[in-house]
């Protein structure tokens, strides 16, 4: 096991390297920061002042060779446009992006669950065709369209919901969160329904071909010969064995949900990281285009080894420390 | 008594309640939610110079001079001035402005507030712009402060719009990071900061102290959202009362919802096209069949016109724009100085287009590639496409090539292109600041030309301007300034095509007075 952790730990920090090179290479290649940054009334002696203080001047290699030594001491430099560090930028919006996320997922699994048993158990019927159908919507429809016909319909039209926006906001461990308020809650719905839709439709395909599945085996069958309830064999004995796929994905999902979560956090207008991104990239802020590049794929990389570690848990015939990457 | 009795009791006591609770809502009205539609980077008004800094800052600190809604320069906290002699400036501070601790407004503050900027690290565009003309401060008493140029500098008052006035006591020590929490946020402005959560809201109070008009509403919040239909959905929705700039696409709707009001003023900002007259190659000037030319038909004064006269102007206003642009010829709308109201839109006109190029010896056109930003002003690649066509008409086969201002701007900076797309917001509400940038000679020494990327050159102009910007004389500065932009109009060195206009909406009853200068005011809206 710890052999195992070490090589990929090992592994990760040269993917992080490897990132690294491409984005400050990419962003080098797109153009100067300094051109759209600038304010327009500034004259040429400000703007080459500027760019001798944010470190433009020098040569690419030299730039990352810096950023290189910077980052080994844990400083992945400060934005341009906030001239704030750049972490601090990213980690002032996780809260918010961490919050919507898990929402998604947390819905998904809420609502994909019962609806893909439900969709398992009668794919004949009217109702198990209608949630399959619904499901092909959840994946084929694009996000940004959904989320603004969901604020014309439940904001604009019935005025249940706020439009966008992050609600009143309470601190929970020094961390604020929405959620334990009723006006927090009003605001996240909407955007983490927005989010989850294509994970609930991928929960409710996994849920049903895994309860299919299921029906068939001889435990099943044994089960039912023995008498048991049918709420039983299907809540303990089916569901316990078709969550395992669905953990996995669902975990997986997490990543590329934080990741990308941009759309919705733009059309609803919530301050989380994936904004911010899209604003930097805007206006070419290359040190928090950088941070928040490696910070996700950290993320990723976290996620597959704890799922991994949990594979062989859950299935000892897995044996992590002979698998070779 | 009995239960039901005791029910009926309780039904009286809580609608006395609700009663009470209705009457409440004049207090409730005051408060004011406003959608902008980009965050501000920073809280600390000298930290950078970009739009959604400065719409922010202005709702809590004030400057000197200020502008009025015509960007006509307007006593702030400063009530008077006068010119002791042609280097030197005196100020008479306002008596009744007081800071939001509490702390009356004096020299010290506005001294230490023109010294500022030039401190600031880290900032991508410092206001040291505005403050670097003043050589030396000089408080005569806690309510007169003199500043001396090094040359007759007519621009002193426009500069000093752009300078906030923050109270030294307050923000001594402070770096730029420490504003966000609220520390150094000690204006004199109308409203008192409250609360700023980062790309989300800012919350503010009204200042009941301030010298000037008070604003109409006890509370306000300035609410962040860049998503154009998700701004337009939160005022149908009434979650805000106002937004500034109603998407273009959704204008009709807008004007025809009767539970909205609409207001929209010619802006400050020109687009322009910015031609190369100087090199004999230039790389994206072709004859029809893609191959390089040997002389650079963009050179000639001719076709530089031709292409003027070939822009159905009208046509974009009516049908790329909604009818929010205003067709110009000039740098500046009228309303502001040095406009030259000489200078009448041309007439379009192909045929005399076609005539002039046949003059010039290119009977049958040429082949040309335009480029254009299209993430940067309304509608700018679709603007780039309608011309490309019209031109095409003339027989010059026009292509177009948008790009996001970022990677746009740092191919235009070396000058890659043959001709391209622009906007330009005259900030010091004087027609000195589109010449200065776009259309002097290129002297980085001087800060010249700073967005003149391909390096047109009149000298004609250039002394014109040069000797506009020593002249303390508004009479002779303005005629100056006039002469110089019809040199540089009719000489074709940028072809402007019309002055971008900027919109609001508001729900039915309250008013706006839009600005030229594109802001946005929470103070200036009013209930009806």
């Amino acid at each position: 096991m710890l052999a195992f952790i070490i090589r990929r730990v090992l592994q990760s920090l040269v993917v992080l390297l490897v990132m690294s090179l491409l984005v400050f290479v990419g962003v080098y290649a797109i153009g100067n920061p300094i051109d759209v940054l600038i304010s327009p009334d500034a004259d040429q002696i400000e703007r080459a002042k500027v760019i001798v203080a944010f470190g433009l001047d020098k040569p690419l290699w030299l730039q990352y060779f810096i950023f290189l030594k910077n980052a080994a001491g844990g400083d992945l430099g400060r934005s341009f446009a906030y001239s704030t560090p750049a972490l601090t930028l990213i980690f002032e919006r996780m809260p918010a992006t961490l919050e919507l996320s898990s929402a998604a997922i947390l819905l998904s699994v809420v609502l994909g669950l019962p609806l893909g048993l439900l969709a398992g158990l009668r794919p004949n019927g009217l109702i198990g065709k209608t949630i399959m159908a619904a499901s092909i919507l959840g994946f084929s429809l694009p996000t940004f369209w959904v989320g603004l016909m969901l604020i014309m319909v439940f904001a604009v039209q019935l005025g249940w919901l706020p439009t966008s926006g992050r609600g009143e906001t309470q601190l929970l461990f020094g961390v604020p969160v929405s959620f334990l308020s009723w006006d927090g809650l009003r605001h996240l719905l909407m955007p983490a329904f927005n989010l989850a839709l294509f994970n609930i439709a991928l929960v409710i395909r996994l849920t049903r071909s895994g309860a299919q599945e299921a029906l068939m085996q001889d435990y099943v069958k044994f089960a039912r010969a023995k008498g048991l309830r049918n709420s039983r064999i299907i809540g303990v004995h089916v569901l316990k064995n078709i969550l395992i796929p669905i953990v996995t994905v669902v975990a997986l999902q997490f990543g590329s949900v934080i990741a990308f979560s941009i759309v919705t956090e733009t059309v609803f207008a919530w301050p989380g990281m994936g904004k911010l991104i899209i604003d930097s990239i805007r206006v070419l802020d290359r040190p928090v285009i950088v941070a928040y590049l490696l910070l996700i794929v950290t993320i990723f990389i976290l996620i597959n080894l704890v799922v991994d570690m949990l594979y062989s848990l859950l299935d000892p015939r897995v044996r992590l420390a002979e698998s070779k990457g | 008594m009995s239960w039901p009795r005791m029910g009926l009791r309780v039904l009286l006591a809580a609608s006395c309640l609700l009663l009470f609770a209705s009457a409440a809502p004049p207090a409730a009205a005051q408060e004011f939610k406003l959608a902008m539609s980009s965050p501000p980077t920073s809280m600390d008004p000298h930290f950078y110079n970009l739009f959604p800094n400065i719409n922010v800052s202005d709702h809590i600190f004030e400057q000197l001079v200020a502008m009025d809604a015509d960007s006509h320069i307007i006593p702030a906290l400063a009530e008077s001035w006068t010119l002791v002699n042609n280097l030197t400036w005196e100020f008479k501070l306002r008596k009744g402005a007081k800071f939001h601790d509490g702390s009356p407004l004096t020299a010290e503050d506005v001294a230490w507030s023109l010294d500022r900027p030039a401190t600031i690290v880290g900032s991508p565009g410092k206001f040291d712009t505005y403050t670097k003309a003043i050589i030396n401060k000089k408080i005569i008493d806690p309510y007169t402060i003199q500043l001396t140029t090094r040359e007759p500098y007519p621009l002193l008052l426009a500069d000093l719009t752009s300078i906030y006035i923050v109270s030294k006591k307050a923000t001594q020590g402070l770096s730029s990071d420490d504003f966000a929490s609220g520390k150094g946020m000690i204006g004199t402005g109308p409203f008192k900061f409250v609360r700023f959560q980062r790309d989300d809201r800012i919350e503010l109070e009204r200042n009941n102290d301030y010298w000037g008009k008070k604003p109409a509403w006890s509370k306000v919040t300035l609410r962040f959202i860049p998503n154009d239909a998700t701004r337009l959905a939160a005022l149908l929705a009434g979650d805000v009362q106002a937004i500034e700039n109603v998407p273009t696409p959704d204008l009709a709707k807008v004007r025809a919802d009767k539970n909205l009001s609409f207001y929209s003023k010619v802006s400050h900002r020109v687009i322009y096209l910015y031609p190369d007259t100087r090199r004999e190659k230039s790389p994206f000037v072709t004859d029809k069949d893609g191959q390089p030319l040997d002389k650079n038909p963009l050179m000639d004064v001719r076709v530089r016109r031709a292409l003027s006269i070939a822009i159905n102007r009208d046509a974009i206003r009516d049908r790329i724009m909604e009818g929010l642009s205003e067709p110009t010829i000039n740098l500046v709308p009228a309303a502001l100085f040095g406009h030259n109201p000489n200078l009448k839109p041309p007439k379009y006109d192909p045929e005399a287009a076609k005539k002039l190029l046949a003059e010039a010896g290119y009977p049958n056109g040429f082949g040309l590639t335009m480029h254009t930003p299209n993430n940067r002003y309304i509608n700018d690649e679709k603007i780039a496409q309608t011309i490309a066509q019209m031109w095409s008409r003339i027989g010059i086969a026009t292509k177009v090539e948008g790009a996001p201002m970022s990677v746009y701007a740092a191919r235009g900076a070396k000058s890659e292109y043959s001709i391209g797309l622009l906007g330009w917001g005259a900030q010091t509400g004087e027609v000195s600041s589109p010449l200065r940038a776009m259309v002097a000679c290129d002297n980085p020494a001087k800060g010249m030309g700073a967005v003149n990327w391909l390096k047109y050159c009149n000298p004609k102009m250039d002394a014109l301007l040069a000797k506009a910007l020593n002249s303390v004389d508004d009479k002779e500065r303005s005629s100056l300034l006039q002469q110089a932009t019809a040199i540089v109009i009719d000489d074709g060195g940028v072809i402007p095509i019309h002055q971008q206009v900027t919109t609001w909406a508001t729900k039915k009853g309250i008013v706006y007075v839009p600005r030229t200068d594109e802001r946005t005011h929470a103070y200036q809206f009013y209930p009806q």
